[in-house]
């Protein structure tokens, strides 16, 4: 296991370099000059100024040579100070992260919970009303837009109805109370699971189709197991193993999703500082931005691997 | 129940086969929601391309027409211009409608072509030669899907500014991974066959055998592939739009349209609805067409794509 572990994480050190690469050219090709937005239009700067810090930020080097001192610096963390804010990028990164992931990952837990029961349903009322009513839901809650969806929970649910707030963690003056950050997690959370509890049941669907088929649930059946403890034991818990796969991805699009759920929702996350960021091209905290988004990505897709290898007795550790 | 089984219709299998096409159309007209999805689809596409001649005849307002008076007038029957209402500037609704459906969809139709070029010819020629080059493709493939797709796509649309035809490219190129990963698997697969080997023996190219004996047999899964990944695109496009770094106003897009809308939510809530609602039954309908050309095109594929999505 601790080499299986081992191998995987070196195995993403390649994906992590192009990850590198691709964030540097972007920032270095793109026809904006980085010198010019960081005084960000102020009337008294010089152009010995500009090229002072054009100097101190090594933009007068060769591209490979840029590429190997930023390279060497987001090795140490450092990933310079935000345009914007005048303060260290990782700092105020890190600050929003918590965030961010408190969305995702209940939003896996919503996907889980709703999506499970769903997908069980359809597998075993094929061809009846419900499984085609879960095939309709599957399909529409892949088509329809993220934020539209979440500017119709927004106008719909908090300006007319008033049912839920439109922005923002929490009440003012409630910072702690958990109540009322619940009340505040309700649409962003449900908004960015919709794609995942879409789409998890058609998938959770074809697998049970598939071990309900096997020769080890005829057995069962045959020795007079329960209905019940035939789906518990024996067909659920080997279909799951595959969906495990998918949270790798259904997590990717959370990431992506959150971009778009926190504007909505003004939700204080990575997701929505980088939007910011991008509106005032603060080049630092972009490139930082999707570094640390891609990084955390990678890692959950070596956890997903761990977990499958780990739920999967079949999975040799290579 | 034996899962997995595929069991024809009575009457298709008491049908004698009439060709490929033939039978693939049958299929078709027997499924209603893929009629249905291909009627509505087929609908908004006559009315992108009609738009100029519905401003000028029907509506008798153009897509830049704007009427300070009559901002923020709520949907009425009065004018047709009007029927969707009207928004900041007193713009047509309805019109602006009609030929954002034209941005959207030409960028759809054209960003998927170019992931289905890329993907196709990168999948093929990766499961053919293997090697370092399926070790290329492989990485590229990996380090494009470890960036959250989103933060790729803002952070190329904050720092350069594209007109709709090079942003359809760029959205292309990042939608061929799935494209390329379907099709580098299937080719290991036809690359072992008989028929692969026969071609090679009597001197065919690498090239003519990937286009002539393996190409072909991908054809329908990349076309079905197309139709979710014309959808795909718009997805991708109205998102990006709507946070202001994909179509720029003037040009009007769904996506666009949608960010006016939502900073004045309460004045004009009308006006959130048209432009939402068209995106999902646009892409809803796209992807009912691409599973109803799956199972008409090739039954056994039933499965196989669903976990691509």
């Amino acid at each position: 296991m601790g080499r299986f572990i081992a191998r995987r994480l070196v195995q993403a050190i390649p994906t992590l370099l192009g990850v590198l690469v691709i964030t540097f050219l972007l920032t270095r090709l793109s026809p904006a000059d980085p010198v010019t937005l960081a005084f960000g239009g102020d009337p008294t700067v010089t152009a010995e100024d500009k090229n002072g810090l054009r100097e101190a930020l090594g933009l007068n080097e060769p591209l490979y040579v840029q590429f190997w001192v930023w390279a060497t610096r987001v090795a140490r963390l450092d990933f310079g100070s935000s345009f914007f804010y005048h303060r260290p990028v990782l700092q105020l990164l890190f600050e929003r992260v918590p965030n961010s992931l408190q969305l995702s990952l209940l939003a896996l837990v919503l996907t889980v919970v709703i999506g499970v029961p769903l997908g069980a349903l359809a597998a075993f009322n094929r061809g009846k009303a419900i499984d085609h009513a879960v095939r309709v839901f599957s399909v529409a809650g892949h088509a329809i837009p993220t934020f539209w969806f979440g500017l119709m929970f927004v106008l719909v649910l908090g300006v007319q109805l008033r049912w839920f707030p439109i922005g923002s963690m929490n009440a003012i003056g409630k910072d702690a109370d958990v109540l009322d950050r619940a009340w505040h997690l309700v649409g962003p959370v449900f908004v960015l699971a919709i794609s995942g509890i879409a789409g998890l049941p058609r998938i959770l669907r074809t697998e049970m189709l598939e071990v309900i088929a096997q020769d080890y649930v005829r057995t069962a059946r045959g020795k007079g197991l329960g209905e019940r403890a035939v789906v518990a034991r024996h067909v659920l818990r080997n279909a799951l193993i595959p969906v495990v796969t998918l949270f790798g991805g259904i997590l990717g699009i959370f990431f992506s999703g959150s971009l778009i759920v926190e504007t909505v929702f003004n939700w204080p996350g990575l997701g929505r500082l980088t939007y910011e960021a991008a509106l005032s091209k603060d080049y630092p905290m972009l490139q930082a931005a999707v570094l640390i988004a891609s990084t955390l990505l990678i890692l959950s897709y070596i956890l997903r691997d761990i977990a499958y290898a780990w739920a999967d007795p079949r999975v040799q550790f290579r | 129940m034996a899962a997995g089984a595929i069991v024809l219709p009575v009457s298709e299998a008491r049908r004698p086969s009439s060709g490929f096409l033939a039978d693939a159309a049958y299929r078709i007209r027997r499924d209603p929601p893929t009629v249905a999805a291909l009627a509505v689809f087929g609908v908004l596409v006559l009315l992108a391309v009609a738009a100029d001649l519905l401003a000028d005849h029907v509506f008798r307002w153009s897509f830049t027409k704007q009427s300070i008076l009559d901002s923020y007038s709520k949907p009425s029957l009065a004018e047709p211009a009007f029927w969707l209402g009207t928004d900041q500037l007193g713009r047509s609704q309805i019109v602006r409608l009609l030929y954002a459906a034209r941005v959207s969809l030409f960028i759809g139709v054209f960003g998927a072509v170019v992931s289905l070029v890329i993907g196709v010819l990168a999948g093929i020629s990766a499961g053919y030669f293997r090697g370092w080059w399926d070790d290329v493709v492989v990485w590229v493939v990996t380090t494009l899907n470890s960036i959250p797709q989103l933060f790729l796509l803002i952070i190329v649309g904050a720092l350069f500014t594209f007109p709709p035809p090079i942003f359809a490219i760029f959205l292309g190129l990042l939608g061929w991974l799935g494209i390329a990963n379907l099709a580098r698997g299937q080719t290991f697969a036809l690359r072992e066959r008989e028929y692969v080997l026969a071609a090679r023996t009597i001197g065919a190219s690498p090239t003519r055998v990937m286009a002539r004996h393996i190409f072909p047999n991908l054809a329908p899964l990349m076309i079905i592939l197309a139709m979710t990944d014309i959808g795909n695109v718009i997805l991708a496009e109205s998102a990006l739009s709507y946070l202001g770094f994909g179509i720029q106003p003037p040009v009007p897009s769904w996506g666009n349209m949608l960010t006016g809308a939502s900073q004045f939510i309460s004045r004009g809530p009308w006006l959130l609805y048209p432009p939402g609602t068209l995106i999902f039954v646009t892409v809803l309908c796209l992807y009912l067409i691409g599973d109803g050309l799956r199972d008409a095109l090739d039954p056994r594929l039933r499965g196989q794509i669903e976990a691509k999505r």
